[in-house]
């Protein structure tokens, strides 16, 4: 089988595994996720807990199930919120240029100018660990990204004919923007924003990780693997699961966007 | 060259201009007093205003950003309102720590990278072409925090090889401090040559179709002085720059792997004063990241011409 095949095949095999799994821990869960049974603390993957429990007696599987449901929440509420922003930024700026352009891309650049994580975690600082102060953290984080791709197709855009039709039909701004230069700038938006997933996840993991995440004890993959620290000795399978769940869907996000990328940008075809 | 050189050196004076002034800005855009924040709930009027005070809080916004940029230029950053010790030896102390592991990470991440990233495309589709490109593609998905976990479950914890947690300086004990640099070195190097090979190979591609690596083919160069004459410095252009910006990221980033290996570096340190609430202490390690961050990027440009000397005409 091909490279872009497999690409095809086994990235979306894994972000269809997940998708479920995220699914399944929004409609059920084995166990209650955030039940706590002293009785059975730290009990090896069995028969009653196909992957153990942890310190508190919780159930592993349960806890790495209603984790999926809020990576998927945050990862895709991340993304949009920064795709529907830098469009908008990067459109307006692109197509009026002058000051507005100006302060856009100053704003943008002074952005561009942090390492995302840290950015990331200044934004946290003041916006509190909970889920949507996370979502805007990294929402402002990945932001300037889509907007400076987006005003650079724009600017190009907006100097072809079927734009300059468009203004000579009379067509206001905003339809043409909307209707003609909008959707002819998406093809490079949607390859960034399948690489962006996976660096929304990476990041949001490693922000749960550092304890500045969605707080316990709602379970994430990042808090799991943070609180699976002092037990690595005795159980293992604490530090296990949560990473591979979160390797596997960085594995099928990076695969399904090389095949995306393959798709919209021929150029790129086989790198 | 000089006119590059100083073009790119202005360019970057408003950059350090507006990111000392979003520094400046978030901190205060915290909700809430931040006096009260820093002293609790129940402080009496006299600690009240000496706070301010000290802070610079009682005087006008405007004010207060200009006297925070002279005291930035003669060195001063405040102090951790926690341990009151003076940020910036504070935080230079820490970047030292830091600035270690990344930079031994990415040297020898570079060093595995592009020699590999360049054969799997000159053999581009042959079965090793191919490893490498799964390999690589695995490793870039692994976390390092998750890989920086699993070394030390294995190497640590049931082969007892290395020692678990700590730190030790290089520079008081050398041989214990390379062996306490190990795992958190290894953990990152795997990630990052993972992410740099697919980059080296990419652009190794992207060269390789060009059409005077043809004509060096022709006129009878061996395939080795092709590689080395001809690809590789046109290759190493667009790895450079990832290069400066995986740097820049893994100062921010290195705090999840610090925190695995309980590595006093900077990373944690801007993690422990978020934790604190130690605003003079954020404020400062911002700052002297994404300061970091854009001189190393600055950096990268100006070497940019040495693989690159179409740039300079730029």
């Amino acid at each position: 089988m091909s490279l872009g095949k497999t690409n095809k095949y086994l990235g979306g095999f894994l972000i269809a595994f997940f998708l479920t799994a995220a699914f399944l821990g929004w409609v059920w869960t084995p166990f209650d996720p955030l039940a706590v049974d002293l009785r059975s603390k730290l009990q090896a993957p069995g028969a009653v807990h196909p992957l153990g429990t942890d310190e508190y007696g919780r159930d592993v599987l349960s806890r790495l199930l209603a984790a999926a449901r809020t990576s998927v929440t945050i990862s895709i509420l991340t993304v949009s919120f920064a795709v529907f922003f830098g469009i908008i930024l990067g459109s307006v700026s692109g197509y009026a240029r002058g000051w507005v352009d100006r302060v856009v891309m100053l704003f943008t650049d002074t952005l561009l100018a942090f390492p995302s994580i840290l950015l990331a975690l200044a934004l946290l600082s003041i916006l509190g660990a909970n889920m949507y102060g996370v979502v805007l953290a990294l929402g402002f984080a990945y932001m300037p990204t889509v907007t400076r791709v987006v005003r650079g197709a724009v600017m190009s855009l907006r100097e072809q004919e079927f734009i300059e039709a468009s203004r000579l039909m009379g067509h206001p701004v905003l339809y043409t923007l909307r209707c003609h230069i909008v959707p002819n700038c998406l093809a490079p938006v949607i390859v960034i924003a399948t690489s962006m997933f996976g660096s929304v996840l990476l990041t949001e993991s490693a922000l749960s990780f550092l304890g500045l995440g969605v707080p316990p004890p709602a379970p994430t993959w990042g808090n799991m693997l943070a609180s699976a620290r002092p037990y690595m000795g005795q159980a293992a399978w604490l530090g296990i699961f949560p990473g591979l769940c979160i390797s596997m869907t960085l594995l099928g996000i990076n695969l399904l966007g090389d095949y995306i990328r393959d798709r919209f940008d021929p150029r790129m075809r086989g790198l | 060259m000089m006119r590059f050189v100083l073009s790119r050196l202005i360019t970057a004076i408003p950059t350090l201009f507006l990111v000392s002034l979003a520094v400046f800005t978030l901190i205060r855009l915290i909700p809430g007093d931040p006096v009260s924040l820093m002293l609790g709930d129940n402080v009496d009027e006299q600690a009240y205003a000496a706070m301010s005070q000290q802070l610079g809080l009682d005087r006008p916004i405007a004010m207060q950003f200009l006297i925070w940029l002279k005291a930035l230029f003669s060195g001063d950053l405040g102090h951790s309102i926690t341990t009151g010790e003076a940020v910036l030896p504070l935080v230079l102390h820490r970047f030292g720590i830091s600035a270690q592991l990344v930079l031994v990470a990415v040297a020898i991440s570079t060093v595995i990278a592009v020699p590999l990233g360049m054969v799997a495309a000159w053999r581009q589709n042959s079965s090793f072409d191919l490893s490498v490109v799964v390999g690589a593609t695995m490793l870039m998905s692994i976390p390092t925090f998750w890989m920086g976990l699993m070394l030390l479950l294995y190497f640590g914890l049931n082969l007892s090889w290395l020692p678990v947690i700590g730190y030790v300086s290089p520079a008081e004990d050398f041989w214990a401090g390379l062996i306490y640099l190990i795992m958190p070195v290894a953990a990152l190097v795997l990630h990052e040559t993972g992410i740099l090979v697919r980059m080296v190979r990419s652009s190794t591609l992207d060269v390789l179709r060009l059409d005077y690596v043809t004509h060096a083919r022709a006129k009878g160069l061996t395939e080795g002085e092709v590689l080395r004459h001809h690809v590789l410095r046109n290759a190493f252009g667009p790895t450079w720059t990832l290069l400066g910006l995986i740097l820049g990221n893994l100062l921010g980033g290195v705090a999840v792997v610090e925190t695995v290996f309980t590595i006093p570096g900077l990373g944690r340190l801007i993690v422990e004063s978020i934790y604190g609430r130690d605003y003079p202490l954020l404020q400062g390690c911002l700052l002297f990241v994404a300061i970091t961050y854009v001189v190393v990027n600055l950096i990268v440009d100006l070497c940019y011409p040495i693989f690159d000397p179409r740039v300079k005409s730029v």
